[in-house]
This record gives structure tokens, sequence and C-alpha cells, in this order.
């Protein structure tokens, strides 16, 4: 602060020193100025906007404790589980950082949900931010490859099952499916050239996550967050700078978040570690109940609730290609569930059904199960097919808030 | 806004509810009885293991278990952490030979194992195993604890649960035994424990439950060796988040107070 006498001095005055040197060649400092000190936000953000600062940092921490797990990682099928047993044992802290990166994923994809509940609930996909939509699913798939392609690195009994059962999944497509399941596996079973293959899967796709979160960020920059009542900020009683106030709503919510994730790593590790993974894989054995992770069991659902398996393929699929779809399924003008009743309620019913999915996805789609599970597939996709495009018919007369401050005043 | 909360608190908990289900979801082959509860310090979110019970347990292990159980995950530099010093496992490791190459004429040879090595496997290979224990291998021990269903109550069950079969029982092939806790009420391990059949150093008497009890938490120490650190290093990482929750609170309300 050699300056701080000389407050009226002209602007040029000021841009001397190493930072205004880099600024003016590599508008680093300005650029984050504006876009995470400056940038206006929305002031009526509620809890469920903290999660794309969650994600953010849940993915830096899952690349940093990946890139020390691979370190120590044997990537083919006679080594790959001793490979992570010595991680567990005998690497120094090999255990913490291994729970870390193995609760990350679960903590990961459960934040990914709610972001995209959120996104649904609130109708952030419409106008103008339908490519901050798309590019968001494009994340969801990248991230639900790499979860997979992770999950079968340790080469436990379910990691080899689980890689077994997708392998015949995509098997089942005609055609084409035999040649892929063989180009994905490198042979009819997995094996060395599979986990080889996961491995970089894995890595790749990992680190090209970041990549198309930068390019998710900058999207939203362009247009700017949506919030809790769907209307665009009138004017600058409607926003607040980044910083100070969501820096410190996402710090919050970032130790918060932290509080969850420390009590499954430390307190509750048996929720993510499936015990059945700590057995070798073992070929000649197949185990007496498959099941993938619980963030992909609603697929499963879907996959064992339609009678055929090219069908139940097509299905789970698609349930996440319809979502790509959805700025242009939507024909209402109002963004917001909270001023659309009907919309709201179908939201309501659509959560149910996919979390019935994945109790349908545990039990295997058996008994009554499988009635719950196709009455819930059918929900699902009426719901963005059928439901979703009448809405906008139901919601006459919605006189929406002039602006976020006054409707601030007058609401809660 | 208050619909909203209640159906954001809905799915989160439904997302809560579906992550505990899941945790005891495995299933247990075969019928058999169910294994009563025993109390162990291990147990519960604040656990922590009796060493002198995990080192009464390794010397159950090492004299009676380890002649058909490999532990292979496990070195015997890692035995330091149940409270030995690196002279005690070194000498522990001494005793054992491992493969060490070859000679000046090629022929394989065998060393005395170091602390770095890994637990000697008693079988050349599972087909090995498995011939000379009445054709099953006997299951590597490294995570016995973790994936044998219904855990260290089970193993404890077992271990002191061979009894004379009820009249109506026919072993399934040779050498298998009655044993209501095994799956199927049956199993091809012989009752491996009596009393007196291990020598405790600290004068603990060596009755066959002692030793169920002392090789069953040597076995759950195993497959989480980490436990305690675990516990520990949680408790000042949750006091410290909690710590750290109270001052970003306080200053996201004082940041915001202007705004409301």
């Amino acid at each position: 602060m050699t300056d701080a006498g000389s407050r009226d001095m002209p602007d040029e005055q000021e841009k001397t020193g190493v930072v205004a040197w880099l600024d003016a060649r590599l508008p680093v400092v300005s650029a984050f100025r504006r876009e995470y000190v400056d940038y206006r936000t929305p002031r009526n953000l509620n809890g469920l906007w903290n999660f794309g600062a969650i994600l953010t940092v849940v993915l830096l921490v899952m690349l940093a404790t990946g890139i020390f797990l691979a370190i120590n990682y044997t990537p083919t099928a006679a080594g790959a589980f001793a490979s992570v047993e010595a991680i567990e044992r005998q690497v120094p802290s090999g255990w913490l950082l291994r729970s870390i990166h193995v609760t990350g994923a679960s903590m990961f994809l459960a934040a990914l949900y709610i972001h995209l509940f959120r996104g649904l609930y609130y109708g952030s996909y419409k106008a103008p931010r339908e490519m901050l939509w798309l590019t968001g699913l494009v994340l969801l798939a990248m991230v639900m490859f790499t979860a997979f392609a992770g999950y079968v690195l340790p080469w436990g009994q379910m990691s080899y099952w689980g890689a077994d059962v997708a392998g015949k999944a995509v098997d089942a497509i005609p055609g084409v499916g035999p040649w892929l399941e063989h180009f994905l596996q490198g042979a009819d079973a997995p094996g060395d050239v599979s986990l080889h293959r996961f491995f970089i899967l894995h890595m790749v796709l990992a680190f090209a996550v970041l990549g198309v979160v930068g390019v998710h960020v900058a999207a939203l920059h362009v247009t700017g967050s949506n919030n809790p009542l769907g209307i665009e900020p009138a004017g600058p009683r409607d926003t607040v700078p980044f910083h100070p106030y969501y820096t410190s709503k996402d710090a919050l919510g970032l130790v918060l978040f932290a509080l969850l994730f420390a009590a499954v790593v430390f307190f509750l590790p048996n929720v993510v570690f499936e015990a059945e993974n700590f057995r070798p894989a073992n070929p000649l054995h197949t185990p007496a109940d498959i099941e993938p992770e619980w963030y992909f069991l609603p697929f499963y659902g879907i996959l064992q609730s339609v009678p055929s398996k090219f069908g139940g393929l097509l299905a789970s699929v698609g349930a996440i290609l319809v979502l790509f779809l959805v700025p242009w399924l939507d024909r209402s003008p109002i963004r917001s569930a909270r001023f659309r009743p009907f919309y709201r309620v179908c939201m309501g019913l659509l959560v149910v059904c996919f979390i019935l999915l994945g109790f349908v996805g545990r039990h295997h789609a058996q008994g009554g199960w499988m009635i719950a599970g196709r009455v819930a597939v059918v929900y699902y996709f009426a719901h963005f097919l059928v439901l979703l495009p009448l809405s906008a018919r139901t919601e006459r007369g919605i006189v929406l808030p002039d602006g976020i401050a006054d409707a601030g005043r007058r609401g809660a | 806004m208050r619909g909203g909360m209640r159906l954001r608190l809905g799915f989160l908990l439904g997302l809560l509810a579906s992550l505990a289900d899941i945790s005891h979801a495995m299933a247990q082959a075969g019928p058999h009885d169910r294994p009563p509860h025993q109390v162990w310090s291990f147990e519960g979110p604040l656990g922590r293991f009796d060493l002198s019970a995990v080192q009464r347990g390794y010397a159950v292990y090492a004299q009676v278990c380890s002649a058909c159980h490999g532990m292979k995950s496990m070195t015997y530099g890692d035995l330091a952490a149940m409270g030995l010093t690196m002279e005690q496992v070194s000498r522990i490791a001494a005793t054992q030979q491992v493969p060490g190459g070859v000679d000046a004429q090629g022929d394989p040879v065998t060393r005395a194992a170091t602390p770095a090595d890994h637990f000697r496997d008693p079988f050349a290979n599972p087909e090995a195993a498995a011939a000379a224990n009445n054709g099953v291998a006997p299951p590597d021990q490294s995570r016995l604890a973790l994936v044998y269903p219904g855990g260290p109550d089970r193993i404890y069950a077992v271990l002191t649960g061979y009894r004379e079969p009820p009249a109506a029982y026919r072993p399934s092939h040779a050498g298998a035994v009655y044993n209501p806790y095994a799956s199927g009420r049956e199993i091809a391990m012989p009752p491996p424990l009596r009393d007196g059949q291990v020598v405790y150093t600290d004068g603990t008497p060596a009755t066959t439950a002692q030793e169920a009890r002392d090789v069953t938490t040597f076995l759950a120490w195993v497959a989480q060796p980490h436990l305690e650190a675990r516990h520990r290093l949680g408790m000042q990482v949750v006091l410290y988040l909690l710590f750290l929750a109270v001052l970003v609170f306080l200053l996201k309300r004082r940041v915001w107070s202007d705004v409301h």
C-alpha cells in the first residue's frame, strides 16, 4: 500500500507493479475481478444454488486424490487388486486419500442430481440458458462414464461383475452391439485389456470433465444465474456483487457439505464401500447379488423394468437423452415451478418416481417391484414428453413479480 | 416457497434413505442360525481396538489359522501397528522363509522374510489349497471380517459353534462338519480351536472362547487396520469443521445484514 496517500492520482499512475504489468498483457486479474468479485448475482439465490460451487470443489478434490491413486495403481488384472490393497494398507495415508476419492464419487453424483433437480424445478434450462443446460447434461453423461470406469479399477468382485453386466448390456444393441462390447472390453469378458482401457478412459474423462466445466461456467457467466423466482433481475437493486455475498454463502454451503463428507469418510465408510468389492475379482464365481452403485440404481431400475433387454437399454439411455430436449419440450414462458402449480406437482412425482426406480433397481424389478418400476418408467417419460409440453396450457392469468427486490419485500 | 422447501427435504431424505438401505444389503447365502451379537470394542463410530487382544489374536492366527489360511495383503511390517517394535516385527518376519530368487546355478532359493515382505501363503496355488482341504480352498483372511456375511459376530459364532450334529445330518462331502452358523449349517473346516491350544505370553487363560474372541478381534483389525486412526482423525476434522461452520455462518450473516 505504497500509494495509500495518493488516492486522487490518475489511473495510469496506479497501473504499475507486477500485477498491473501482468494484467496489461494477460488480463487474468481484471477478468477474475469482473467474473468473481464484481459479477452481479441475483440477490435471492437459495441453498440449492450452493451446489455448483460444491461440485467444482469436489471435482478438484477428486482430481487431486485421483492423481495420487493413479501413481500407486497397477492397471493389470493380476496386479490391480493387490495395488489397491497396498494403497489401503502400506502407502502412508493411502487409506485416507482413497476413502476421500471413493466417498467423493458418491458425494459428487449426489450433488449433481440435486444440481440437476434445481435446474429442472426452477426452469434454469429456458432461454437464454439452453447452452448452460446442454453443457451440464454433457457433464452428467461424462461423469457417469467416469464413475463407472473408476468403479471397475479396484478389480474386486463387484468391479468385475459390474463391468460384465455393462458389457452384456452393450452386447444387446442390435448390429453393432457385439462389436462395440469387444471394442470396449478388448475381449469377450472383462480382463487385462478392459482394465487398461477403463483406467485410461477414467483419467482422460476426468480431465475432460474439468475442461467442460470451464465451458459450463463460461456459459453461466454469459447469461448470469437464474433464481428461485425465475425472473430476470430488473435493476441493480435485484442483484448483489458475487463477492462478498455469494463467496460467503458458498463458503457456508461448502463447510456444511464438508461436514457431511467427513462424517461418511471417517464414521460411515460402509455407506460408500461395498464389502463384496473387497473380494478379488473371480471370473468363475458370480456373486449372489450384482448391483451397481446407488447413483446408477434408478437407471438400472429402468433397464430391468422394461421387458426387452435392448428396450431396457434404450429406455435407460433415453432417460438421460430426453433431458437434452427439455428446453424445447417446455413451452411455458414461466421459469420457476413456484408459479406453475401443475408443473410443481409433476416435478414432485418425478422425484418420487426417480427414487422409486432406485429401489426397483435394488430389488432387480422382481414381483411387485416390476409393476412399480413399469409405472415409474411410464411416468418418467410421460412427464417430459406429455405433461411438460401440456403444462403451459394450465398456466393462465399468472402474474409474475416485477422485480426480485420487490418480490422479496412483499413475500417471505 | 414452503412447498418447495418440503420437496427439497423429501428429495434429500430419499437419497439418504436409499444410501442407508444399501449399506446392509448383502444377502447371506445358505441357511444358518442367526449368530448371537457380541460386544466388540471396535464397534460403532468411535470404536477402537484392544491391542492386547489383537496381539493375542495374532498368536492364534500364527499358531493355528496360518497353517491353512493366507493373508496376502498384509506385510510383516504392518504388524508393528498392533503395538510391536520394529525389532519384534523383524524377528517375526525372520522366522518365515519366502522365495528368494535363484542361486548361481539358476535354482530357486528361499530366504528369511523381512518386514517389507507379504505374509507367506500356506499353499502354492488355490488348487493345492483345495486339494489339501477336502476340496474347498480356505479363504484368504485379509478382509474376511468385512466380506464374511455376518462379520465378526458370525466368525466368533462359527469358531465356537461346533457341536454334535442332529441325527438327520449327513455330510454333503467328505470332511464336511456340522456347524449351525456356517452357510448351509455345514463347513469344510474341522474345529480349529480347543482349550490350551495356543500359548499366550501375557498369561491369559487360553480357553476356546478366549482364543476365538482374540482371533476374531485380530481378523477385524486386519480387515480395517486404520479404524482407530480414522475415528481419531474424524473427531478432529469434524470438530474443526463445526467450529469453522459457526465462524462462516456468522461471517455470512454479517455480510448479508445490509441486504435483507
